[in-house]
């Protein structure tokens, strides 16, 4: 029993860290897997997700509408944003990070100067379970549950509806895509209003457990990217692994040595991953299986 | 986008004189921006206007301008690591900081006899390049490219913000020195010139002001000097084709560890010089919104030119200045918007693009007037 009941709390630990890093790299990934363009305001969508699940939630919607409304207006603004600023430079993909960056600046502190230094938040629902002499929130079980279900739900998206073979042409061979007649401009407007969708909904499915400040986008952002960078280019090859193998390392040394270590350690997985792979885990496991 | 200017023929032929001679002539090149009488000729105006500056002006408006000018190094570095070498690092906060601490807890354990302070400096400048070079080997050698340059970079600073911002307490001491998490340390001794008939302590003020005038100057003609030398020119043509620089011959990568490494330690001047100057330095140093700042001056001045990135990075400091004292929490909303907008409308930065402008109407006859 005792053994049974430490086992359970390390695989929760690592499910915990897993969804964590899932659900938060998910719209950074398919944007810069599908675009190349680093979205440094990937924060801000995530905060901006977060903000409209709280106030809609508290408004009296339930909380799964309240996190879906969150998603969506992260992705219009999204769209918006494609529309006005990144459509402009694609050909400038450092020019990107940096107008991205502006828009982030701008995002946090007009926040901040509207909305205040903090808004209340929604409490973290469905309460516990007691596995041995500890309790387990069961909405973290929830949001394990909900990585593998994105994940799915994903490479559904992307592999088995018109729009994902579409939008993979588009990224493949823009020039023959076009020829064949597809909008490619209204594909990119798409994918990137869909990564700042998941974004969003990164922002709600964790604004119970958070307190709701406008800098919060920023705790997701190192992990995020640490994710987007050892999976490397191909999201669904790469991804999932990656969040795997990171979120293991995290959780061990997190038990461990505590809470920095965990943070210190993917840093270093992630210089040593880029050493010795630097077309990250997709490159890696695409030349395995040819 | 191939600069004309990139391989200009007349920089090729090789000069026989003596090595400084050759060094000398290398003030004005194929890299830099502004040669000829005139240029030299404006450029000490504006150093002796500089000089002369803290005779109108009260100490504490000097102690002001010296502290814009503990920054210029970090941005001069960035311009050479992303500018010149292609490279766009999020990251030189993270030198800065470490150089920073480093210069904190060197002179808190010593203090400032002998001139130590001078040292402490060296010293922690060292500490931030070897550490800038460290990094640099495992993104270059590592065949990091492009976009993910940032992102590694991004990482660290933030990662080394969490590590400072969690030393408080007790047990986070090195020597004499706590590190007070949050808080940040404090009370460390400014820099210190041992001088006939009691110390010199250069604190914010005149005396400090023309230290760094003289410091900025000097780093500033030596980095034009580097820019046209082979070394420059072999960056740059990495910057435009990597590939091509390889194929005659380059070892593309310990060339731009290199510049990462002059990049960090340029920061790590700044880091030291900053704790000097305000005798104290936090974690927030190598937070986010500090790694914004490097960034902003180096894109609105410009950054294929280490003229533009100095004047530029002077520029929007002073600009930003007046506009906290009209409303600090617009601020970052204007450089946030500045940023955007200098990216969409003027891609080669606002000083650049001046410059440049001002360059072809000075010289009628030629067309590109470089």
């Amino acid at each position: 029993m005792e053994l049974a009941a430490t086992l359970f709390s390390t695989a929760y630990q690592f499910g915990d860290a897993f969804a964590f890093l899932v659900i938060s790299c998910a719209g950074l990934a398919v944007i810069f897997g599908m675009m190349g363009v680093i979205n440094l305001a990937h924060g801000e969508f995530i905060m901006c997700g977060a903000y409209v699940t709280a106030a809609t939630a508290r408004a009296g919607l339930p909380l799964p509408l309240a996190i879906l409304c969150g998603a969506l207006v992260a992705g219009l603004v999204g769209m918006a944003l494609e529309r006005a600023v990144i459509r402009h430079l694609y050909h400038r993909p450092l020019d990107s990070i940096i107008a991205t960056w502006g828009v982030s600046l701008i995002a946090t502190q007009g926040v901040l100067i509207v909305l205040g230094s903090t808004m209340q938040g929604v409490g973290t629902p469905l309460g516990g379970v007691a596995v041995g002499d500890r309790s387990y929130s069961l909405y973290r079980l929830v949001l394990m549950g909900a990585a593998v279900a994105l994940l799915a739900g994903l490479y559904w998206l992307f592999y088995r509806t018109r729009f994902g073979v579409v939008a993979r042409a588009t990224i493949e061979r823009p020039q023959m895509a076009r020829a064949l007649g597809v909008d490619t401009r209204r594909v990119y407007g798409l994918t990137f209003g869909l990564g700042a969708a998941l974004a969003g909904l990164a922002g709600g499915l964790y604004a119970p457990t958070m307190t709701m400040v406008p800098t919060m986008g920023a705790t997701f952002m190192v992990e995020s990217f640490v994710t987007v960078v050892v999976g490397g280019a191909d999201i669904f090859v790469g991804a999932a692994p990656a969040a795997a193998i990171l979120a293991a390392i995290r959780a061990g040394l997190t038990a461990w040595y505590g809470q920095l270590f965990g943070q210190i350690g993917l840093l270093v997985a992630v210089i040593v991953v880029i050493r010795i792979l630097p077309g990250g885990l997709s490159a890696f496991i695409k030349r395995a299986r040819r | 986008m191939n600069d004309a200017r990139t391989f200009a023929p007349e920089a090729a032929p090789r000069d026989r004189r003596s090595g400084l001679a050759v060094w000398l002539r290398r003030l004005e090149g194929p890299q830099t921006m502004g040669r000829g009488s005139l240029f030299w000729l404006a450029a000490g105006l504006a150093l002796l206007a500089a000089a002369a500056y803290p005779q109108f002006s009260d100490d504490y408006t000097v102690g002001n301008a010296a502290y814009f000018l503990v920054w210029t190094f970090m941005a001069m570095g960035l311009g050479v690591v992303w500018g010149y070498g292609g490279a766009l690092s999020f990251g030189q906060t993270a030198f800065f900081g470490l150089a920073g601490y480093a210069y904190g807890v060197l002179t808190i354990n010593v203090g400032a006899a002998y001139g130590f302070t001078w040292l402490a400096l060296i010293l922690s400048v060292a500490l931030g390049g070897a550490f800038a070079l460290l990094i640099g080997y495992f993104m270059f050698f590592g065949r990091i490219r492009g976009v993910f340059i940032g992102i590694v970079t991004l990482s660290v600073t933030l990662v080394l913000e969490t590590f400072m911002a969690q030393t408080a307490g007790p047990q986070w001491r090195i020597g004499e020195a706590r590190l007070n998490g949050f808080n940040g340390m404090s009370g460390m001794p400014p820099l210190t010139l041992p001088w006939p008939g009691g110390d010199l302590v250069l604190y914010p003020g005149a005396q400090l002001y023309y230290a760094l005038l003289a410091m900025v100057a000097l780093c500033y003609l030596g980095l034009r000097m580097l820019l046209n030398a082979p070394f420059g020119n072999v960056l740059v043509a990495i910057r435009e084709n990597p590939e091509r620089a390889e194929m005659l011959g380059y070892d593309v990568r310990v060339y731009q560890m290199l510049a990462f490494g002059l990049g960090g330690a340029l920061a790590g001047l700044s880091g030291a010089l900053y704790t000097a100057w305000g005798q104290y330095i936090t974690p927030s140093s190598m937070g986010l919104t500090s790694a914004a700042l490097p960034i902003v001056w180096v894109a609105v001045g410009g950054r294929r030119d280490i003229t533009a990135t100095l004047l530029g990075t002077l520029l929007v400091l002073t600009a930003f200045q007046q506009l906290t004292i009209y409303g600090s929490q617009y601020a970052l909303v204007a450089m946030g918007a500045l940023l955007l907008f200098t990216v969409l409308l003027a891609p080669d930065g606002v000083v650049y693009t001046a410059m440049e402008r001002l360059g072809r109407l000075g010289r009628p006859g030629r067309r590109a007037g470089r």
